[in-house]
């Protein structure tokens, strides 16, 4: 059983990483560093999903009868662009916060937004 | 033959809208177009809702592929009620958008702002009107990603913070629904929901499909702006434009219940959501405190804007304490309360943009003497109120009414309390407003205010008078809501 | 690690590896756009905002505590779950065994009894484009929404006055990088013919749209890099770009209209031509098209915007200060 799933495990580790640096760290180009390596390993965990032992990838040629399942393919290379996206309006506020702030730390951030109230 | 396509009509038309808004430079043409468009989808959902309550659920086919190979829509009583809110809304907003954004958006970021209001507008109709579970995701990122710039628009630099802050939950939360996509299509080898629903059962005890639920519906709180995953909405209403925050505070968490409400009853069965994890305990007590918390939270806010926006999540704490009771009765009053709130808090909001306009704040100091200077803004206001509160005559009355009543039906008699005491705390924070707005001298001298221009007045005043209509007539509201339920309930083993 | 420099090089080299990854999972069109995207366009727009929000992270302090809560929380759920899954490459999986069959008997004429509805060996690009159209739609949406929401935020109104100064400094700073430019100079126009290949052989290999889309606009970004961005803009308008945004998506959702108007639903492409499968390759063909123009246009915008962004800023003067309360754009078109 382990052999059959330890693939996943260590994509949950992956997972875990990326949404431990989302959480837990203050900078603001950290957090989206992270939420990329979250989305990068949830693509990891649907990709493997589609594998299919001995199977190629899903282009048909002649001689070859066994593929790999094509449609969580599709569905990722949605997920790709909408990561992507993402990324980049979430760099465009960092940049943003920097020039409204002065600082893309959390903390600082909020600090000076609480000596304002 | 145009009638037969009106199901895709529906999200085309706003989608292929935006990049065609794109292109006008000018902000009234900008404005005028939006609003054509915004109106001609408020007919098409119309014309369906009258539709599926005749005939029943429409199906359609995207592609000319049928399900599960293909994407279908699949429109029935809930999916139409919801895409009228939405565009109804939507339309009557816009009226007021032009005016207001002048003061609030620089003059070069008109354009992007019509054509991000109109890819929300779009993505929103597009999550409701699907029936396939991927569409969702990729139609919640639609919404999402034009909700984050339409927050950074705002004048304060607290706008850009929110939307960064609101940008990492929601992406957290689509990530999260993604994963419990991808786990229900591994243990089922479908997308489409109808399909789902038949093949979960089979699979419905294995962890995975536990695992799969648990995520989604985590996923689905965070946009619903759920105690405790709330955080980001107080701050990312306050400080986005007045247009902006009236849409979403009317619209978005809708949705997201919408959502709830799909995957729960027609896709996992209400037996399955019921009893594998305690659903039903776990989100009375998170509606419950969503309630007490935000409504004592409201009552110290300075800012009125941050008043009504915890307001609304203990609206939404309301709302789900009405799915929580999990009958017809509990259901419809959640479903007749998103009906009823969206007119609420649309008309509050848009009063709101109507005074941020004219004095371009919303601070409560700067709230006092505006009864005398602004009287129809402040009457709009304080109708508003009465309806949040959940006075007879106002729908949030009928609201609070029949969710006592479901919640009497089923035992649940100090939950009936419970909800009368949030009803209680409502009224401490809708005084404030009152207070401040009749009853004390203006804090600082300035010049007379004039009254808002009619371009605000008449959008908040068709909302109002739906507010009192609808609480008075009720038959729209109550039929459709108790159709949808009923469905709802019939549809899952 | 304080150096987010450091942090961003290896997010590409992640990128880089979980391509790798994914072609070892025979899903090559995937680690294709992974590569392009996530390893290629994703760390260059990192670069360019860290050079304008400062490349050190300041010390913070705080407990971690509550955050290793919930990641070992989710964590567990998320390892709980996997117990029941069907293990890794199973052919007997449900995910292999329900809907993704018919996609993979369609393409082939004559085998067995499956018909040939679509007629495109490459299954992916078949299902992307035809049998999920519709996603694919709303995916060209989704990153037509990012490049308006980037030019929503990051936009600057240029002065003329201000782009003197500016190709003053760029042409000091690129006289250095000579032998850089003649080479780019030379490959610029085999990326370009490299990026036509991918879009239109998208039907037999691993490509399409997407990555086209993202090539295309590699090459325009390496020519703004090397040679200038006022170079670059006069090469490339502003305004153009964003009208060819619009226009793309426009594209693939007018094909979705015109099968409507012969009498299909909604991207039916079989309706766009006498034999429904010379109507899926048109179909397919023109929506491809719309979603490389769109991309491509999408990365311009963004790249533009970010590089232009810091342009101005270097040469309006500092940073705007910490009391800056006013949108920073209209102050610095001031």
């Amino acid at each position: 059983m382990i052999l059959g799933l330890y693939n996943y495990w260590v994509v949950v580790v992956l997972m875990m990483t990326g949404f431990y640096i989302v959480i837990a760290q203050g900078n603001l180009i950290k957090k989206i560093v992270g939420l990329n390596i979250f989305q990068t390993s949830v693509f990891i965990l649907y990709i493997s999903m589609a594998k299919v032992e001995g199977g190629s990838a899903p282009i048909l040629t002649d001689g070859i009868s066994q593929y790999s399942n094509p449609l969580p393919h599709v569905l990722i290379l949605t997920a790709i662009v909408v990561g992507i996206a993402t990324t980049s309006l979430g760099l465009a506020l960092a940049v943003r916060i920097k020039e409204a702030y002065g600082s893309i730390e959390e903390d600082e951030i909020q600090d000076r937004d609480n000596k304002e109230c | 033959m145009l009638v037969q396509h009106l199901p895709v009509l529906q999200v085309i038309v706003p989608l292929m809208a935006a990049p065609a808004c794109l292109m006008l430079r000018r902000s009234s043409l900008a404005w005028l177009f939006s609003l054509i468009v915004s109106g001609t989808t408020f007919l098409i959902s119309a014309v369906l809702l009258q539709q599926v309550m005749t005939s029943g659920t429409i199906i359609y086919e995207l592609g000319g592929w049928s399900a599960p190979w293909g994407i279908e829509y699949r429109i029935d009583e809930l999916n139409s009620y919801l895409l009228l809110i939405i565009s109804a809304i939507s339309t009557v907003i816009l009226l007021a958008a032009h005016t207001s954004i002048e003061k609030e958006i620089p003059k070069d970021r008109h354009t992007f702002f019509y054509v991000l209001y109109l890819l929300s507008l779009a993505g929103m109709l597009g999550i409701v009107a699907t029936g396939d579970a991927f569409n969702v995701f990729v139609f919640l990122e639609i919404s999402s990603l034009s909700a984050y710039s339409l927050i950074s628009l705002g004048k304060d630099r607290r706008s850009l913070w929110a939307s960064y802050q609101y940008l990492i939950m929601g992406t957290i939360g689509a990530t999260f629904i993604l994963i419990g996509i991808g786990l229900m299509y591994q243990m089922t080898g479908t997308l489409n929901m109808e399909d789902l629903a038949k093949r979960l059962p089979e699979v419905a005890h294995t962890r995975t499909v536990f695992a799969a639920f648990a995520f989604f519906i985590v996923g689905v709180c965070l946009k619903l702006a759920l105690f405790p995953l709330h955080l980001w909405m107080p701050n990312a209403y306050a400080y986005a434009p007045s247009i902006v925050t009236a849409f979403f505070a009317a619209t978005s968490t809708k949705v997201a219940i919408y959502l709830l409400i799909r995957f729960t009853f027609s896709i996992f069965g209400l037996s399955f959501s019921f009893t594998t994890l305690p659903l039903q305990t776990i989100f009375l007590t998170l509606g419950l405190l969503g309630i007490f918390s935000a409504s004592i939270a409201a009552i110290y806010q300075k800012n009125v804007k941050h008043l009504l926006a915890y307001s609304s999540v203990a609206q939404i704490g309301y709302m789900i304490v009405g799915y929580s009771i999990s009958t017809t009765a509990g259901l419809m009053a959640t479903l007749l309360h998103l009906f009823n709130h969206a007119l609420m808090k649309g008309a509050l909001f848009l009063a709101l943009g109507a005074v941020m306009f004219r004095i371009g704040s919303t601070q409560l100091r700067d709230f006092q003497g505006l009864g005398r200077q602004m009287p129809i803004t402040m009457a709009a206001i304080v109708v508003g109120g009465l309806s949040l509160i959940g006075v007879p005559l106002t729908v949030g009355f009928i609201s609070k009414w029949y969710l006592v009543l479901a919640a009497i039906e089923n035992g649940w008699w100090p939950i009936a309390a419970l909800i009368l005491l949030g009803s209680l705390l409502a009224i401490v924070y809708v005084w404030r407003i009152v207070e401040a707005a009749y009853f004390k001298e203006p804090s600082i001298d300035r010049e007379p205010i004039k009254e808002a221009p009619l371009t605000f007045l008449v959008p908040v005043w068709i909302l109002v008078t739906a507010n009192i209509y609808f609480g008075v007539d009720t038959r729209l509201s109550v039929q459709v809501a108790q159709a949808a339920s009923q469905s709802l309930f019939g549809v899952s083993p | 690690m304080k150096d987010l420099f450091a942090v961003v090089m290896l997010l590409g080299i992640y990128g880089l590896l979980s391509a790798s990854f994914f072609v070892s999972m025979d899903a090559v069109d995937v680690a294709f756009t992974e590569a392009s995207v996530g390893a290629g366009i994703s760390t260059l727009l990192m670069l360019t905002t860290i050079t304008m929000v400062g490349r050190y992270e300041h010390a913070a302090r705080h407990k971690p505590t509550l955050a290793l809560a919930v990641i070992l929380i989710t964590g567990a759920l998320l390892i709980y779950g996997t117990l029941d899954m069907p293990y890794f490459g199973s052919p007997h999986a449900p995910a292999n065994l329900h809907v993704a069959p018919q996609y993979l008997n369609d393409a082939v004429p004559g085998l067995n009894n499956s018909k040939q509805e679509v007629g495109v060996p490459n299954v992916v690009t078949a299902v992307l484009a035809s049998y999920r159209g519709f996603d694919t739609f709303g995916e060209a949406a989704v990153i037509f929404t990012a490049g308006v929401g980037v030019l929503a935020l990051l936009s600057v109104v240029r002065r003329p006055e201000e782009d003197a100064e500016i190709d003053a400094i760029n042409d000091s700073m690129h006289q250095q990088h000579l032998i850089l430019r003649i080479v780019i100079k030379i490959l610029i126009p085999f990326i370009f013919l490299f990026a036509l290949y991918v879009q239109f052989h998208g039907d037999y290999g691993p490509g399409g749209g997407f990555q086209a889309g993202v090539i295309f606009a590699v090459a325009i970004i390496l020519y703004a890099m090397l040679f200038g961005l006022s170079t670059a803009r006069r090469v490339i308008n502003q305004s153009l770009i964003q009208i060819l945004a619009a226009v793309g998506v426009l594209i693939y959702g007018s094909v979705g209209l015109v099968s409507i108007l012969n009498g299909g639903n909604f991207l039916d492409y079989s309706a766009l031509s006498s034999d429904p499968v010379a109507g899926q390759h048109l179909g397919i063909l023109v929506i491809e098209l719309g979603v490389g123009i769109t991309v491509t246009s999408v990365m311009l915008i963004i790249f533009f915007n970010f590089a232009g962004r810091r342009e101005n800023r270097r040469v309006s003067g500092s940073v705007t200060g910490n009391n800056s309360k006013n949108s920073s754009a209209t102050k610095a078109a001031r």
